[in-house]
């Protein structure tokens, strides 16, 4: 039977295909990340077993039950209420198990709230670039407002230089993050929806104008990692792209520094 | 009288082929649509640049809009439906002919006014089939393709949605009121449940569809701020006088209707796959009460899962838990299914017909797409897979490819009675096979791509260095794509060949059991749907409409 030769191929084939790992996660660089793989192994797993069960009673079926000659009728049944009963509590069971143990990992990212000492990033995408602001040495965002926006003059917040907290704060097109320290992004968007996406975080969060949506990691190790903008935006969508540097602290200190020398 | 009969038609047989056609016509530009995309993708330089990105997203958005609505909604349930509802439950019209006549020309047009979207200043829509605002609220300002184009998109999705209540209405009607004697709802045909069921779902979404799309509308044209908050500031531009308007509420209405929406292509598949794999089992279905309260089980738990479309969209973390669940849920009469059909193939005698064989290629890859959902249907897990091509490779298979295979399903096994004459076996099983293969081939790597993180609904992959280096998948997955659209052809030529040429069918030509397969005016039902081998019968299938002494269960 050509299609049951067919189902057997693909099953071993795809099977194959997420096994061998040659397209798969970059490496993660926190524990969330590390955690976050586990918890994907273990449903992969089990989606995989399920998948090959399943392709292959299918080829079995089609091989044992086709019609051959004259063999008399089929068997004549209606179905058998314990087998339903039984399936029907084992996959709940399973699949529920499996929801509910991903669940610890969402709380982690989303209930638990950013440790107190977290730096504050406040991140603003507009089609088609990002924004990152630091608050500067006073710790405080300084007041803007929209009549102050002028993207070419490099102010792209509208940040109001009336306002001496403002003077200090540090706007970035790149995110340059210190190691192994809490970060807390504010996530804010001036025009349509956007998502931030660091594949090595394994973080996703939109940006939803009128919203400021709070995200926060912590990075453990160095590196300049790529994020490519996940909502579509408009035209340029899969041109607005930044990247998220991890630095040392010392690192981040000095760019930080040398930023603030620019700015006055 | 032409007129009368061939075009504004109230008799359900033509309005069923009109909607098979106004469908096939979706398909086929749907398709070709998505052949620019994927050769767009592996070649971007190509044409002098001719495909920009801008045109890319049009063709992107239009291919979605077609096929979520003038194929997958449409066929399955209008053509389908229409054609064999009454004849299964021995009616000898729809209860509302005149409504049904006016649903397929609201429908019609509704399709008209959106391809009319191609041809206005700025094109067609950027903002994909689900029109997210801001992006489709604010008119030319946020991309070219939001003014007049959404517009229209708009407009079309409204008419679209009227079309489909009325459409609904009319099935719920004529299954309430138009079953034949002895005709009890469970000895309906098992798509007779399946088109119920999708009636009342469609009555319910499309309702909530049609006022969001109004508001939206508003928010366009009569400065309303349904879902734009204050404070927005396009290019050099602020958007003055809006205010108190949530971006997320759109998402929330939209999916509340999005969400029973893939169920609304799959289910009516799910009852013809039934229907079909009995037949050619030779065996009844396995568990018919089991496949009826699973169908209703997963249209019910469809519209509370809404947002598992939202994890990310930034709405409550803590609703995102009890959405998860009811998602997974989903899992449990998915898989009663799968068993079932599996069950009634069990011990049979199989016949390898085209429609048998789509019917257990449905099985195949049903499994095939609900299982990736159990990936995504977890929040923690879709921190990283939202809005990446995994999700798209997602619903291609579980509600493009699966209803597809339905389809074609329903299309092999009741063309004989459509048209009289059989459809090319031969032509038909080289199409199969081709299809299988080529699907797996095209959407398993797909897999892949969003497994390295690759973000839907990018125009090229040039800007992102990742993304570049997966360029030999794309192309691998463009020439499945290919070969997947040359193996349509095939179908599509030994349509319209069998119609005119193809052997002339007997009345009942796969020796099935249901009343669409006789020709009595006024049939009177004794038996259950799918009584196959019964011992003791004089053949291996026993008609709904054959003598009450002949012996069954039902």
């Amino acid at each position: 039977m050509l299609l049951a030769a067919i189902l057997g191929v693909l099953a071993a084939g795809v099977v194959w295909l997420f096994a061998a790992k040659i397209w798969w996660f970059p490496p993660g660089i926190d524990a969330h990340a590390a955690a976050y793989d586990e918890q994907f192994l273990r449903t992969i797993i089990l989606c995989g077993v399920i998948f090959f069960l399943a392709q292959a009673a299918l080829a079995i079926v089609l091989v044992r039950f086709r019609q051959r000659g004259n063999q008399g009728r089929a068997q004549y049944s209606h179905g058998d209420r314990r087998l339903e009963f039984l399936w029907t509590v084992s996959t709940a069971i399973v699949f529920l198990g499996l929801a509910l143990a991903g669940t610890k990992l969402w709380a982690r990212v989303h209930f638990d709230e950013a440790p107190a000492d977290a730096l504050p990033i406040e991140v603003t995408a507009k089609q088609f670039a990002w924004s990152f602001r630091y608050a500067g040495p006073d710790g405080k965002f300084g007041r803007t407002a929209l009549r102050f926006i002028n993207d070419a003059a490099g102010n792209p917040v509208g940040l109001d230089d009336a306002d001496p907290a403002s003077r200090d704060d540090i706007v970035s097109a790149t995110l340059r993050v210190p190691v192994n320290r809490p970060v807390k992004l504010i996530l804010r968007s001036r025009d349509v929806i956007h998502s931030f996406f660091v594949r090595e975080l394994r973080l996703k969060q939109d940006l939803v104008p009128g919203m400021d949506i709070p995200l926060h990691f912590q990075a453990e190790r160095t590196g300049t990692f790529e994020v490519p903008c996940s909502e579509l935006c408009g035209l340029g969508h899969s041109q607005m792209r930044t990247t998220m540097q991890v630095m040392t602290q010392r690192e981040f200190d000095a760019w930080l520094a040398a930023r603030e020398a620019q700015k006055r | 009288m032409t007129l009368r009969r061939r075009i504004f038609s109230t008799d359900h047989r033509t309005i069923g082929k009109q909607y098979y056609f106004l469908g096939l016509f979706s398909v086929l530009l749907g398709v070709a649509l998505s052949l620019v995309m994927r050769y767009h993708v592996v070649r971007p330089k190509a044409l002098g640049g001719a495909i920009s990105p801008e045109l890319y997203l049009s063709l992107m958005t239009m291919h979605g809009t077609l096929m979520v609505f003038f194929v997958l909604t449409v066929v399955p349930q209008s053509a389908f439906g229409n054609y064999f509802l009454p004849l299964q439950i021995g009616a000898r019209e729809m209860a509302f002919p005149r409504l049904n006549m006016f649903s397929f020309w609201t429908t019609a047009a509704s399709l008209a006014v959106l391809l009319s979207a191609f041809f206005v200043e700025g094109g067609a829509p950027i903002s994909g089939w689900t029109a997210y605002p801001p992006l489709s609220a604010v008119g030319r300002i946020a991309g070219p393709g939001e003014g007049l184009g959404q517009t229209l998109w708009i407009v079309s999705i409204g008419i679209f949605c009227v079309a489909s209540v009325m459409g609904s209405i009319n099935f719920v009607a004529t299954i309430a009121d138009l079953r034949c004697k002895g005709m009890t709802l469970m000895r309906m045909p098992l798509p007779c449940w399946s088109w119920l069921i999708t009636a009342l779902l469609s009555l319910l979404a499309f309702a909530v569809l049609l006022g969001a799309a109004v508001l939206l509308l508003l928010d366009r044209s009569a400065g309303t701020s349904f879902f734009l908050p204050a404070g927005l500031y396009f290019n050099d531009t602020s958007i003055p006088g809006r205010a108190g308007g949530s971006p997320l509420l759109w998402q929330h209405l939209f999916w509340f209707f999005g969400h029973p929406e893939v169920y609304i292509a799959i289910i009516p598949g799910m009852g013809i796959v039934s229907h079909v794999l009995s037949a050619f089992s030779r065996k009844p279905v396995f568990g018919y009460r089991a496949m009826v309260y699973a169908m209703i089980a997963i249209a019910f738990l469809g519209f509370v899962v809404w947002g598992h479309h939202m994890f990310m969209s930034g709405m409550s973390p803590y609703s995102a838990v009890a959405f998860s669940l009811l998602t997974l849920a989903i899992g449990v009469p998915s898989a009663i299914k799968t068993f079932n059909w599996i069950g009634t193939m069990w011990g049979g005698r199989l016949r390898f017909t085209t429609a048998m064989l789509f019917a257990i290629g449905f099985v195949s890859v049903f499994v095939t797409g609900g299982l990736s959902g159990i990936v995504l249907g977890q929040p923690a897990l879709d921190l990283y897979f939202h809005d990446t091509a995994f999700v798209v490779a997602h619903f291609h298979m579980i509600m493009g490819v699966a209803a597809t295979f339905g389809i074609f399903a329903g299309t092999f096994f009741w063309f004989p009675r459509m048209f009289g004459r059989t459809l090319n076996e031969r032509l038909g099983k080289l199409h199969f096979y081709l299809t299988f293969a080529g699907v797996y081939a095209l959407f398993i790597p797909m897999h892949l791509l969003g497994l390295a993180g690759t973000p839907r609904r990018y125009p090229d992959f040039t800007s992102v260095d990742f993304l570049g280096a997966l360029m030999p998948l794309h192309r691998f997955i463009t020439h499945a794509a290919y070969t997947v659209a040359a193996a349509q052809l095939i179908f599509v030529a030994n349509l319209f060949w069998s119609l005119k040429k193809g052997p002339r069918a007997a009345l009942n030509p796969w020796e099935a059991t249901t009343l669409e397969w006789t020709d009595a005016a006024h049939p009177v039902v004794h038996h259950g749907p799918y009584e196959y081998s019964s011992p003791g019968a004089p053949a291996d299938f026993t008609m709904q409409t054959d003598a009450p002494n002949i012996r069954s269960e039902a």
